[in-house]
């Protein structure tokens, strides 16, 4: 047995492969390193934008406007004492938030940044033609570390967060699924480069408004956003399912959900609002590389998302499942319908 | 009518307004006052940390009536007083336990010649009690350091008596 894994390494041991191997880690790091600087400024982001809306100033004492406040939080969250509880499983305890922090993260490795400036060479881990499929599977995965979380903690509050969370993220990824499915066909092709590149006359926010809006509200409620956060509701839960957690336990919590919302904002933004592609396809926008456009869009989704939390009151349990079942499910099955007739009656628009 | 409201959520006219409303709030002047740096108007009647007063020749304005010793209701004065050299009647301690003061500005009110008043200053916290049991010095010190101020609240505070 050794043996052959020994033969099969050294099979592998190319110089081909060690510089692809090579370039792989390069590519990884550099795509989740920035993600997550990206998401400890989205907890500054947010706490300012929230702020403002409540005529306060947010954070503004660590650092320039408060911009190191992220981590000062970071720090005071790892000196924390990281406790369990005495009936938790403390195996699966320990395992669910990672559980889901890992599959938050995932999800980047098919996520195109556009063409690299200088270069030209499409900055994407996995260039893969399945990479709608990947996104959904990928980000569904999460569920399960929530799940284990309220299992595990073995306590009431975090079980029932976790029960709802789990409902409430599979009934909106019906709708999700159908929507992301009517993109497809406009599109022509589940690979996400091929999909922005069909972007490049209309983007499909346009043609496909009612989608995009739905996407868009099916994404808070994908993510455990308000004005669909059930699951922390604290005002009945505690603190949802991540109520017995502390110290880095919670930080993971944390990480994987706002790294979910940078996830879900760059999902929306390769499939409605034109990935890389400057507004208009002449001299002044062409100037400035792919990547920030991407970057400026990915942050006018997020500022949404936390400009709804500013504004709108938590819906009731059963109201969250009666929007997501008995009005998003028929519409997104009659925009798809829709959209199938006339992508087949006039062709689609990639 | 049903079939109105029916169309209004379908096009979630409502949401729309709000988040209209956030958004003017997101850049409308924000009311927080950065309190070590900044601070709200203090009214020329806020009854403060207390001050002894003198006038502008030098010469302490208390003459030891005791009146405010007499009305405090919280007993947190405690005076003694002889006849000076040249004969005039002055303390020769006045002691305000500021824990035990109250700040209700009794002294101020019965006091014939302005000389105890409470000033404009609230941030005179200190780690121990000891430190607040203030003595005729430190009030007459208080006076010095704020006798413009103390002046003109009285001025303005004046015509309404």
């Amino acid at each position: 047995m050794i043996e052959i894994l020994t033969l099969y390494a050294q099979a592998l041991a190319t110089p081909e492969n060690g510089w692809w191997l090579f370039l792989t880690l390069a590519g990884i790091l550099a795509i989740a390193i920035p993600v997550l600087i990206g998401m400890a400024m989205l907890t500054w982001f947010e706490r300012k934008i929230l702020g403002w809306m409540h005529l306060r100033h947010g954070p503004m004492y660590v650092g320039p406007f408060g911009l190191l406040q992220p981590f000062a939080d970071a720090i005071k969250l790892m000196t924390k004492e990281l406790f369990l509880p005495a009936k938790a499983n403390t195996l699966m305890f320990v395992l669910a938030p990672m559980m889901v922090f890992v599959p938050a993260l995932l999800a980047w490795a098919v996520i195109p940044l556009g063409p690299a400036p200088y270069f030209g060479t499409n900055m994407v881990v996995a260039d893969i033609n399945l990479g709608v499929l990947y996104i959904l599977a990928v980000s569904s995965l999460g569920v399960y570390g929530i799940l284990l979380a309220g299992w595990a903690s073995n306590s009431k509050y975090p079980f029932l967060g976790a029960v709802r969370s789990g409902a409430q993220m599979v009934s909106y990824e019906v709708s999700l699924g159908l929507i992301v499915l009517s993109v497809i066909l406009l599109a022509g092709s589940m690979n996400l480069t091929a999909i922005v590149n069909a972007q490049q006359g209309l983007w499909f926010f346009i043609p496909a408004f009612p989608a995009f809006v739905m996407f868009l509200i099916s994404i808070l409620a994908e993510c455990n956003r308000h004005p669909f956060d059930l699951p922390e509701a604290e005002a009945e839960l505690v603190a949802g399912y991540n109520t017995e957690y502390s110290s880095m336990g919670f930080g993971m919590f944390f990480l994987g959900e706002y790294i979910a919302m940078i996830t879900m904002s760059a999902f929306t933004v390769l499939l409605f609002l034109g990935g890389w592609l400057p507004p208009l396809n002449i001299a002044p926008f062409t100037y400035i590389p792919g990547v920030f456009w991407f970057a400026g869009k990915v942050l006018l989704i997020l500022f949404f998302m936390v400009w709804v939390r500013g504004t709108l009151p938590r819906y009731r349990y059963d109201q969250l499942m009666r929007l997501g079942w008995k009005v998003f499910l028929p519409l997104s099955l009659a925009w798809l319908v829709l959209t199938a007739v006339v992508v087949k009656v006039w062709g689609n628009l990639a | 009518m049903s079939f109105l409201r029916t169309l209004k959520a379908f096009f979630l006219t409502d949401m729309v307004s709000g988040l209209g409303l956030t958004l003017r709030q997101l850049f409308a002047k924000k009311f927080t006052i950065l309190y070590p740096y900044e601070s709200t108007p203090v009214s020329p009647r806020f009854r403060g940390e207390h001050a002894l007063r003198r006038y502008p020749n030098g010469e302490e304005r208390c003459i030891a009536c005791k009146l405010c010793e007499a009305v405090c209701p919280a007993q947190a004065i405690t005076i003694e007083a002889e006849p000076r050299a040249d004969g005039s009647r002055r303390t020769t301690r006045y002691d305000i336990d500021m824990v035990k003061c109250i700040y209700c500005g009794l002294c101020e009110e019965a006091c014939p010649v302005d000389a105890i008043v409470e000033g404009p200053n609230m941030e005179f916290a200190a780690e121990d009690r000891k430190t607040l049991v203030y003595d005729k010095n430190r009030l007459l010190a208080n006076g010095d350091r704020l006798e413009p101020t103390l002046a003109e609240r009285l001025k303005r505070d004046g015509e309404f008596r």
